[in-house]
This record gives C-alpha cells, structure tokens and sequence, in this order.
C-alpha cells in the first residue's frame, strides 16, 4: 500500500537540485565540508558530494566528509525500555572550526535528529556556520529548525522511507 | 540492542551474545576521547553513585569519567572498612540511595556478593566494581576489549593469568568472559593460590610459569597482596619474585608480539619487573584508557529501565 | 499467622486448665511404633498423662483418626531455644510452639545460651520456663566445658543432677584432643553421651560455605568437608581410648558417614545424628548469596546427600535432629561472610523426613520414626519417651499423610524465619500433637 514519492528519476534529480542550489550558496568550495548523519544521511551526503564536485569541477577528495551518530544525543533514550538503539560510528576526520558544514539527511520530520545532530557538531569545535540539506522535507517540525536545501518540500502523514541503491538495490522514496 | 539486565553483577550470567554486544558497543565510545569535548548529554540527569567500601582510586575514578562523560551526576560515597560489620547495614545504605533516586549505584565491596543483595532491594541499576573474591566484571570487560582490540579475535587466544588466583575477582571475570568467547584459558600460580576445582570452568592450571609463558598470546599478571604471605600461602615475597614474577627473561620464551596486561595497581619488581611493564609489549595504559570506554558502553547498554527484565528475577 | 497463634494458645490453655484429670481416645488410626514393631490400625488411649490400653471411664476427648498415623512424638536432640539471652531470636515459649507444630513432643537444647548452661541455675531457669511457657517437653543439654571455652571439663555430676541430659560446647568443638578426651573419660560415670560438635577450627578458619566449584565460582571462603571428618576421627579415637559415649553432632559429609560406619563395626560407642537439610539441599543453592543457605557444618555435595542417606538407611545415623538455630532477619540480612550461621528446623523436619526419605524408599515409615524419637529416646535416656507402650509418658505426633500444604513465611511460628524451606510444598506433616496426653496443636 505505498506510494511513490520519488522514482529513481526523480530522486536523481532532487539529488542535482540540491547539490545545485547548495553550489550556488557556497561559492568557496574550499571552505566546505559534508557530514552525513547515520544511517541513510550519509549515503544521501555522498551522493550530494558527488554531485556538487562534479558542479564544482573538483577532486571528491578535496571536500572533507564526515559522518556522525546521534545516538548518544537523542532526547528519547529513555523511551527505549530495555531494548537501546546500537551506536553506530562518528567520524569527523578533519577540523570542523571555520568550515562552512553541509549536514545532510535523507529525511526532515520533527528536526529533533537535526537538533541532535547540531550538538553533535558542536562538541567538535566551531564552525563558521552549518547548513542543513535534506532529500525530503515532510514537515511536521516539532523544534525551529529547517532545511536550507531541500530536493522535496511536502507535508507528509505516512510514514516515509529512503531507499539507496548501495543498500536496497534501487534509488526511491515512498510513503507507507 | 541492550543487556537484558537491570544490573552487572557478574559475567557468569552473560552469555556470548552480551559480551559480543558490549566488546561493539564500545569503540564508539572511545573515539569521543579523541574530541576536545569528550562528552555526551546521554545519561544528562541521571544519578551514578559510586558506593566504594573498599579504597580504589583508579577504578572509581574510572567509573566517575565514564559516568560524566556521559553527562550524568556523580556522587562519591566512601566507606570505612570498619562500617561494614557496625555501621549502617548495606541494605538501609541502599535503601536511603534509592530515596534519594540514584539510577545507579557502583558498589565495591571487600566481601564476596555484597552487590547481589543492592540489586535484590533496589530498583536503581546495580554495577558490581569488584566484590570479595567474587568478580570484578568492568574489569574483565576491559580486559577482554583490550584483547579484542589489539589481536582483533578472542577466539583461539591463549590467555594466561598469573599469579593468586584465588583471591582474584579479575581472574574470575576474565576466565568467565574469555572461555565464554572461546579463549584458552590458563593460570599459573603456587598451588595455595590456584583455587580447587578451578579446571571445571575449562581452564588449564600451571605451577611454572616459564612453562605456561610459552604458548601465550597474553598474559595478565594480577597483583600479588603481601599479606597473603602472612596467611601462610607463600613463603616470602622473595621466593614468589624467584618463581612468579613476569621477567624480560621469562618474556624471552614467549611469542614475540605477547601482550602483557595488568590490572594495577602494580607492584613493580614483585609480579611484575619495570623492564616488561614498560616494554612494548605492555598495554597496561590502554587498558585504563579502554576501562572508561567500556564502562560507558555498560551504563548505556544497563539504562535503567522500568521495562527492564531481571536476569536475576530468573534465576530465583 | 494470627489463627495458628490464636489455636497454639488455646491448646495451651487446654493443657492447663486439663491437668487434673484427662483422658483422650484416638480412634481408627494406623499406630506405628517401632520401639514395639507394632504397625497395626486400632485405637489409642491415654490418661492421666500416660498412654493406657484401655480407659477407666469415658474418655473426656475423643478423636476419629481414621487415615491418620500415630507415632510416638517426636524427640528433637539437636536445638538452639536462645533463652535466656537472645530472646530476640526465639525463646523457650515460641521455640516449643513451633516445635509442636512440626510434630516435636520433646526438645533438647543446646547450651550456648547467654549464660551458656554450665550452671545449675541456668538449667533450672530453663525447666521453670519451660514447664511456666513451654508446650513441648525441653531437656537442656550442658556445657562439656565450663564457658564452653574448652579449657576446663565442666560440673558434670552438678549439671546432671540439675536436669541435664548430655553435655556438648555445641556451636564449638572442644578443640583441645586432651580436654575432650577427658571430657569422654569423665563423663562415663553419668551414662549419657558427650556430643561433638566436630570442627577443626584452624581448618574452617573464615570459611562460611562448602569448599568446592560453588565456592571457587562465588569467592566465598570455604569449609573443607575434612574440616568435620578430622574431628570426627579424632573424637571416634578419643571414644576408642576412654570407652566415653560419644554423639556426634550434625554429620554433613561422606567421610563423616564412613568413619562412623567403621566405629561402630569396631564396637566403638559412637552415636550419630544428621539433620534434614544434610540429605535435602546442596551447595547449589547458595548461589544467590541467600544467608538463609548458611548454617554450619555447610551443605554439601550430591555425594554427601546419597553418603548420608546410605547411612541413615543401614543405621550407622541413629538420630534425624533439627539444628533448629534461630536468627533475627536484620542479622541475615547482611553480606554473606557476616550473617550468622544457621537456620531454624522445627517446622519442617516431619515433612522433609516424610517427603525425602519415606517417600523415596531411603526408610520406611518405621525406621524414619525410630530415628526421630525411639533412637533420641534411647541415646539420651529419655525414660517413657519415643514409645506408645502402655505406661509411657503419652507424648503423640499425628501424621497425616495426604496433609499437603506450602510452607510460607507467614505461616511460620517460630519468632525467627530464617528457613531455606519457605515457599516449598509438602506432602505429609503433623496435624495433632498430644504431649502427656494434652493435645498442645491441631492443623486447620
């Protein structure tokens, strides 16, 4: 009973927007750094990457790119019960201080993983500022917190799910 | 993913699956010391009291780190060893900290079970930091991690604990942890150290030490308390360095790449000779730098819960 | 709780008010009485405290016994009252209620009181109370040596004349081989036995379980099985030697067992007892740190449990007794190493006996009553006692076989609940309870 939201057309697409529009705002690229967030952030953070070095006409090496955990930041751990979500890793291998830190996501829903995320980056050190770019923006924000880029803006009630092809096998989006 | 406990009493009761659970669980936590803020709002206000009846500044100040990087209050109780036959009695001293709504409470205890009776009357988690002769579990974690870390398998290590076995809560969580993870096991030690029927845990026991050396991937030396000698277990300080100190000699008939742990404080020049404690194949500051990781990987792993099943409940 | 309480005072009333003249009438019940190999369904008399073959007028209480057991009531030789000093964990009035109520007509107890019993007014105080509060018979046993402190043989001769029936430092071995020889050597003159509370000391310094993989896995400090059979080896060779009657306490091991097994085949005169946790219960259940699995000598193995019950079964064991030892809850509720040793028996004795050694065809009925009342009855010459013959004292301990019940904490009337037992289910236990024909307990 889903319905697909993006097809692999489409999510290919949203992908070259996003890394377009954040080319645009960022026209140092020297300054720039990715960091996805765990698990499907960072696929997505590649993928802009990939995208916006390829805009950019530069080296994918040349862009620091980190990903990060926020586990251990959740606001919800104590409704886990007995059963606590598995850390995964956080690696940010380079010095965040003066970066201009794209942080991507594949979903923006609540902005409470975003929220998380930002205490994430900012036990790092100091950043000249922080971006957020998103695959899909569903609304329903709970915290004052949005997307500066987004590939889709839509309120959303079901439930929705980011397919990769590393992963899944195929590139979509659909909605539960 | 979680231990399916409220406390860590033991490593007896842990089967592969935990250890396996907590040995991944702990990386991510030691790559926060690496950050210039260490912490983590995880257990951000919770309540860790460590209740030490015993002195041991090196584990609590483990336990306090570990706690605190994880964002969470640390109250430190001491206890005179005097109070635990007249003073308050351990049940009334748990119950006045579960009114003051700790979530956990460490214990160290010089008597064998001390933390069983905490977690049989309290809600809070219970985390045994060592008791009596019984087990040391953060202990043995840290130890296993070390392992794990450096020869990247637990599996088909040999192991080799030296020294009074049968004292040690080290040597007791470790031999738990390690054959559990499928390790070879074995202690060396004077045989009034070596306690009776240790080989049913599948562990093979030495008396000489250059023998046992030889085979071993690591050997954990354990601390040898001098007034063991007063009971009559040994005979002099000097006869136990001729025959059970870990020498560079003795070192010399291991495998090259040996690791050799120690779970400090040491007693240099008596289980253990300067030369091999500072040698490189010495590990014994990683693991106090891996005890405060592994430690925070136990109290994400225990969060207390409401919905947390006892382990315990069902052994009764 | 509060109506067994309420039934016990009544049936003490009962003894009281009834002393004058009684007699009681026990019908259709199946009488087994090993000290006169008689089992046989018929009817019971007593009157005037005694049993009688027939009544010299209508019987003032009758009772249908019908799929009931009467057998001589039960000897306890082996028990901790804790008055006077320690009524904090029983005393003479509740100790004899729960004794009652598992079936025990007399006790004897042991002499580590507060004073301990190496004085005649100590054993008088403990006869006053008892005949003033208690509902069973007591026979106090005194100290082997003066204090208990086994240094000097204590006033024997005064002691007995006063009520003592054996002498023990019970709690403690004499541990002097000289003082204890000659403690067996004097004590012959009076014809009971000296009872051995077999320990080296040096040998079970500090230790507070079974040594063993139990041990080693838990760190607790542990009591080598030697540290008893050291003991009981010496004290058989101390019996050898001085020809002293020789009891000894509590046999918990295997080796135990045998020693006495080969005393008794050399004519040596040696007595046993062991109690129902020693052929119940291993060290296993000490895992939990469960104070209330602590008493001393500790519990054992598996092949202690079948050593013992081979050595009940072909009597080298004369004795079943309770150990019963009494301890308040805020003392076991301590760290292993700290609380007392000890657990309270009375209650459960009967049905650990019917359950785990009748039921399982270690003895037979007959042989299990001959072990908890004929044997003490004899060992420790309890005259008209352990016997139903006419003319004995009518002490009677009901059975009912297809009695079943859980033992609870709050069913427990001793003032100490500190038994490994609780929560367990019984099949078979003592539903009436005549003492000098009285009847002191009655089952719901």
């Amino acid at each position: 009973m889903s319905e697909i939201l993006l097809d692999a057309a489409a999510f290919d697409a949203a992908i070259k927007k996003v890394a377009k529009d954040i080319f645009n705002q960022n026209k140092n690229i020297a300054d720039l750094a990715v960091v996805g967030v765990q698990n499907k952030g960072v696929l997505i953070a590649k993928r802009f990457l990939s995208e916006l070095c390829k805009i950019a006409k530069v080296s994918q090496e040349t862009v620091p790119f980190g990903i990060l955990d926020i586990t251990l930041y959740r606001d919800d751990l104590d409704d886990f019960g007995a059963d606590m979500p598995l850390i995964k890793d956080t690696e940010i291998p380079f010095d965040i201080s003066r970066k201009n830190i794209i942080l991507v996501d594949d979903v923006l829903y609540t902005g409470r993983t975003a929220r998380a995320a930002l205490d994430v980056l900012t036990d790092f050190g100091r950043p000249k500022c922080i971006q957020l770019a998103v695959l899909v923006d569903r609304g329903h924000r709970e915290l004052p917190i949005e997307a500066r880029y987004a590939g889709v803006r839509k309120v959303i009630d079901g439930k929705v799910k980011v397919e990769c092809k590393e992963v899944d096998g195929r590139d979509r989006v659909i909605i539960l | 993913m979680s231990l399916n406990c409220k406390d860590l009493l033991g490593l007896e009761h842990l089967d592969k699956k935990d250890l396996q659970l907590i040995l991944e669980s702990v990386k991510p936590f030691k790559s926060l010391f690496t950050r210039s803020v260490k912490k983590t709002p995880t257990l951000i206000g919770k309540t860790v009291v460590t209740l030490f009846y015993e002195p041991s500044t090196r584990t609590r100040t483990s336990f306090e780190i570990a706690a605190k990087r994880l964002s969470a209050d640390v109250v430190n109780i001491s206890v005179g060893a005097s109070s635990v036959v007249k003073g308050e009695s351990l049940i009334d001293t748990g119950k006045t900290l579960e009114a003051m709504k700790a979530d956990y409470v460490i214990i160290r205890h010089s008597l064998s079970g001390a933390p069983e009776i905490l977690a049989r009357n309290l809600n809070a988690s219970i985390i045994n930091a060592g008791d009596g002769f019984h087990e040391h579990p953060t202990q043995g974690l840290l130890d296993l991690y070390t392992m794990y870390e450096k020869k990247k398998k637990i599996e088909g290590l040999n192991v080799l604990l030296v020294g009074d076995i049968l004292h040690s809560r080290v040597a007791k969580s470790n031999i738990w942890a390690l054959t559990k993870m499928g390790a070879n096991v074995a202690v060396a030690g004077p045989p009034t150290l070596i306690p009776p029927k240790i080989e049913s845990l599948g562990v093979k026991v030495y008396y000489d030490l250059d023998e046992a050396v030889k085979r071993a991937d690591v050997v954990n030396i354990l601390r040898i308390q001098l007034e063991r000698q007063q009971e009559n277990l040994f005979p002099s300080v000097r006869e136990y360095v001729e025959l059970y100190q870990l020498t560079k000699e003795r070192l010399g008939n291991a495998k090259p790449n040996v690791l050799v742990m120690h779970p400090g404080p040491m007693n240099r020049g008596i289980e253990i000779s300067s030369a091999v404690a500072d040698s490189s194949n010495a590990v014994i500051n990683e693991q106090v730098t891996n005890g405060i990781a592994v430690r925070m990987a136990v109290l994400y792993l225990l969060k207390p819960s409401k919905t947390a099943n006892k382990k315990q409940a069902a052994l009764n | 709780m509060r109506q067994l309480n309420d039934r016990l005072i009544w049936a003490v009333n009962v003894t009281f008010n009834g002393t004058v003249k009684m007699s009681l009438q026990i019908k259709n019940i199946r009488i087994v009485d090993p000290s006169q190999n008689k089992d046989f369904v018929g009817d019971l008399f007593a009157e005037n405290g005694r049993i009688v073959s027939k009544l010299s007028s209508v019987p003032k209480t009758v009772i249908d016994g019908s799929g009931k057991i009467a057998v001589p009531g039960l000897i306890d030789v082996h028990s901790h009252l804790r008055e006077p000093g320690q009524e904090g964990k029983e005393t003479i009035k509740t100790g004899t209620f729960a004794a009652a109520k598992g079936g025990i007509t007399s006790v004897l107890c042991m002499p580590n009181t507060k004073p301990v019993i190496d004085n005649a007014p100590t054993v008088e105080f403990i006869l006053f109370k008892a005949q003033k509060e208690g509902v069973v018979n007591v026979f106090p046993i005194g100290c082997a040596t003066k204090g208990s402190l086994g240094e000097e043989i204590s006033e024997i001769g005064v002691l007995k004349k006063a009520g003592i029936v054996a002498v023990s430092d019970d709690g403690s071995p004499v541990s002097s081989s000289q003082i204890m020889r000659r403690t067996l050597e004097y004590a012959k003159m009076f014809k009971f036995p000296v009872i051995s509370h077999s320990e080296d000391k040096e040998l079970s310094k500090n230790g507070v379980m079974n040594e063993g993989k139990n041990s080693m896995i838990l760190g607790l400090r542990a009591i080598p099985r030697q540290a008893e059979e050291v003991m009981v080896a010496r004290d058989i060779m101390l019996a050898e030697l001085t020809g002293g009657f020789l009891h000894i306490a509590h046999v918990s091991t295997a080796g135990s067992v045998e020693l006495i097994r080969q005393a008794k085949k050399k004519g040596v005169n040696v007595t046993a007892e062991t109690c129902p946790h020693y052929f119940t219960l291993t060290d296993d259940i000490v895992k939990l740190y469960d104070t209330n699995t602590k008493m001393n000598p500790p519990l054992r193995e598996q092949i202690d449990i079948d050593a013992v019950k081979a050595g009940l079964s072909d009597g080298t064991i004369d004795c079943i007794a309770t150990d019963h030892a009494p301890h308040m809850q805020e003392e076991k509720n301590k760290e292993f190493d700290i609380a007392p040793f000890g657990i309270i028996g009375f209650e459960t004795m009967l049905s650990l006996v019917l359950n785990e050694l009748v039921d399982k065809k270690v003895l037979t009925l007959s042989q299990a009553v001959e072990k908890m009342s004929v044997n003490p009855a004899k060992i420790f010459n309890l005259e008209g006692r352990g016997s139903l013959k006419d003319g004995s004292f009518a002490d009677i301990t009901v059975i009912d076989p297809e009695y079943s019940y859980r033992f609870t904490k709050e069913s427990i009337v001793s003032k100490s609940k500190n038994s490994p037992f609780i929560d367990r289910t019984f099949k078979g236990g003592a539903v009436i309870v005549a003492v000098g024909g009285k009847i002191v307990y009655k089952a719901a």
